[in-house]
């Protein structure tokens, strides 16, 4: 099938390409940009005009529930999420159960993916059997069978050495390590960021201490093996100065951070909202200052949703005792968007931060624009309001904080690799 | 991005009457005021021979503690029955939440016996709040303690004991002594007192036991028992739960009664003056010493009889206030059915 993409603003962060143009997509590939290619006829053109194209949207950490929590969400309900939001490609973390350490269930989420066709899994693998921290996971194995990069999330690998085995097999392989960074004694209980509001509301606290600490031993771990690493959803500013202290000393280590840490404060947590409870929690004004200012670093390369949808009883319960987390990915553009209109980063850069920034952290081809790819695209209408709404929520989760608030950008078309998988309206 | 909530627009209604009773935190300093003055009326009746009114005739009021209580589940009872109240006392620790079910299906399960009041205690902070937004309208929720977040009418009745033998709050220097990182009481204390005038308000414990930036609340911050008791009108001891102990809180009973323990000796730094009080169950020989917690000074059976003064003066507001907001509601839904 042939698609004309007529009158866009295309912009690929990853060729600098900034310029209203048409795209020509053939045989799920961009065949031409700009001038037609000889002999194209399009079965389907769609009309860009006033709207961005841009690459389909790549996601660092999106919870799909399945298998094994699907009351919460499957991979059909989220990976439909995923296309509303334009995102085409998203990363699984390896918390599934059973849980992704076996190829086994790396295939089986792959598969389902497939059968779905609404968006591209790339599954994370369980660092360790079982996520238990103690023995290593055939990390080699699950890598040929499409694991994107390693994981022991936010659960403790406690003995160091069982932790650098773990990274030094993983460079033995050129294979991507990916921490989640958090101290489990020292967040243990926690319920919110340690500040003034935990205070007031008697929660009991997050310190900073529980990621920076373990981002320290962790950089610490790179810099010795030299393992190719990346931290998801860092939330502490100083977490992200160590971060760029490291990169400017050589190490190669990249980093991401969710979009509700850089729009959001633990002040948002009075009143008990559950659909505040979050790990890594919303952090302090200058935590989010410094996650905001290292969003113009070039060591900070993406912008994750977090997606973690819930079954409703599971926010229906006092602020601790509700399981944490938010979905997502409807909101990731529109949300981030939001750092545009306050001046802090450009379009294009913005983009970059959802595009070619994270396919580069995964080593990955998709991301940008260029002829010969695969057509992975988002076209939005940058200026279009829009509500999301129970009914209109794609995700099984609908557990947000945005539910019902009006967002800019909204987007009216995703293809992924030359096919409509989603169409406003 | 979204506005600062205000905790104080869920219990009160549009008239600025108490609806629930779920903080002493942003109260106006003439509502507490009020709340102790109706309970003053209260104490007096509790002298006389016939100790109920009919304030809560008719009315049902459930007291739902999911962790175990015996001085506030007994005074609030008391103080519903002196409002003729029917009540119904439930221990949720022992029954429901035991086989699985959740707090809003304990809640909904309430709801359908028509019950007027919630007196809720929750190990959970802010679980008074999450009832508070789910009940229906006309269900009034009375907060006996959340997890270490509130317990407003611990404050007020030591506010009503302090009230009682000091009389205006602006020259008063208050110590509270102990556990403040897991008291709920602490916390409520502090508000109330702010809130009421206080000229100084000191928290006194080990880094261990003082949650991060208390300092935020208007208190000033001692580890030193002997330094933060100098001059102070009023000592507040909080209780120290012995499982602390065991923890790597502290190192012994024996180490924290020496340090932070109410001694005589240490009270001779406090004003000759000075009262002293507990939220109760004490501790003897770990948070004070006996000769301290029977001596004169001590107010601390003050503080149970005063408890139940307190709680029928919150009641009585709250379920005046609900009332009203019914009815408003009812009103204008009648109105905008014409």
């Amino acid at each position: 099938m042939n698609i004309k993409i007529q009158g866009g603003r295309v912009i690929d962060p990853a060729s600098q390409l900034d310029q209203v143009t048409d795209l020509y997509i053939s045989a799920g590939k961009i065949a031409a940009i700009g001038e037609a290619p000889a002999g194209f006829t399009a079965d389907q053109t769609i009309d860009a005009s006033n709207q961005v194209v841009s690459p389909g949207l790549i996601d660092l950490c999106a919870h799909v529930r399945e298998p094994g929590f699907t009351r919460k969400g499957n991979i059909n309900t989220e990976t439909a999420a995923a296309a509303a939001g334009g995102i085409t490609t998203l990363c699984t973390p390896p918390n599934s159960k059973p849980i992704a350490d076996t190829t086994a269930v790396v295939d089986l989420i792959q598969d389902r993916a497939r059968e779905a066709g609404n968006a591209r899994i790339l599954p994370m693998g369980a660092m360790t059997q079982g996520l238990a921290g103690e023995q290593l996971s055939p990390l080699h194995g699950l890598s040929q069978v499409g694991c994107i990069a390693f994981t022991n999330m936010r659960l403790p690998v406690k003995n160091s050495l069982v932790l650098t085995r773990c990274l030094e097999y993983a460079a033995t392989h050129d294979l991507l390590v990916i921490f989640q960074a958090e101290d489990a004694g020292l967040s243990s209980g926690g319920a919110m960021h340690e500040d003034t509001t935990c205070t007031r509301l008697g929660l009991n606290g997050i310190p900073e201490t529980a990621e920076t600490i373990e981002v320290a031993r962790c950089l610490l771990l790179i810099e010795q093996t030299e393992v190719r690493a990346h931290f998801g959803q860092l939330s502490c500013e100083r977490s992200v100065k160590m971060v760029m202290e490291a990169r400017n000393r050589g190490l190669q280590v990249t980093a991401d951070i969710a979009i509700q840490n850089l729009l959001l404060t633990d002040e948002n947590v009075n009143g008990f909202d559950p659909n505040f409870h979050l790990i890594p929690p919303l952090r302090s004004q200058l935590d989010r200052a410094g996650l905001r200012q290292a969003l113009l670093s070039d060591g900070f390369q993406a912008i994750c949703s977090d997606h973690q949808p819930h079954e409703t009883a599971a926010k229906q319960a006092p602020f601790a005792a509700t399981e944490p987390g938010m979905t997502g990915l409807e909101t990731l553009l529109s949300l981030s968007l939001i750092l545009v209109d306050q001046e802090l980063i450009s379009l294009p850069q913005m983009l970059s931060k959802l595009t070619s920034g994270p396919a580069k952290v995964l080593g990955i081809e998709s991301g940008q624009i260029a002829e010969g790819l695969p057509a992975d695209l988002c076209i939005f209408d940058p200026q279009a309001e829009w509500t999301l709404t129970p009914e209109t929520c794609k995700s099984a989760g609908q557990n947000t904080p945005f539910m019902g608030h009006t967002l800019k950008g909204q987007v009216n078309y995703t293809l992924l690799e030359g096919q409509v998988v989603y169409q406003l309206n | 991005m979204f506005e600062q909530q205000d905790p104080n627009q869920i219990q009160l209604n549009s008239e600025g009457q108490l609806k629930h009773f779920l903080t002493t935190e942003g109260l106006s300093r003439e509502l507490l005021s009020e709340i102790l003055d109706t309970a003053d009326s209260f104490v007096d009746m509790s002298a006389q021979q016939v100790k109920k009114v009919p304030l809560l005739r008719g009315k049902t009021v459930v007291n739902l503690f999911f962790e175990a209580s015996t001085r506030t589940a007994s005074t609030f009872e008391l103080a519903a029955k002196r409002l003729s109240a029917d009540v119904l006392n439930l221990n949720i620790s022992t029954s429901s939440t035991a086989k699985g079910e959740t707090l809003r299906d304990t809640l909904m399960t309430m709801e359908a016996m028509h019950s007027d009041m919630f007196v809720v205690r929750h190990s959970d902070s802010g679980a008074q709040h999450y009832i508070a937004e789910n009940v229906t309208p006309n269900v009034a929720v009375i907060n006996a303690g959340d997890g270490r977040h509130a317990h407003p009418t611990q404050a007020m009745l030591d506010m009503l004991t302090i009230r009682q033998h000091k009389g205006d709050f602006s020259p008063l220097k208050v110590a509270i002594v102990g556990d403040i990182l897991h008291s709920r009481v602490a916390r409520s204390q502090i508000h109330a007192l702010r809130t009421l005038g206080a000229a100084e308000v000191r928290v006194i414990a080990p880094h261990t036991l003082l949650p991060r930036h208390i300092e935020a609340l208007g208190v000033q911050v001692y580890t030193d028992m002997n330094q933060g008791l100098k001059d102070v009108d009023v000592v507040m001891m909080l209780r120290l739960q012995r499982e602390r102990m065991l923890s790597a809180l502290l190192p012994s009973e024996a180490e924290f009664y020496k340090l932070y323990g109410l001694s005589e000796d240490k009270l001779k730094h406090a004003h000759p003056d000075a009262i002293v009080m507990h939220p109760g169950p004490i501790n003897r020989g770990v948070e004070i010493e006996s000769a301290v917690a029977d001596g004169p000074r001590s107010l601390i059976l003050n503080q149970v009889t005063n408890g139940i003064a307190v709680r029928m003066a919150v009641m009585s507001m709250s379920m005046s206030g609900q009332t009203t907001e019914a009815q408003r509601r009812a009103e204008q839904q009648a109105s905008s059915a014409e």
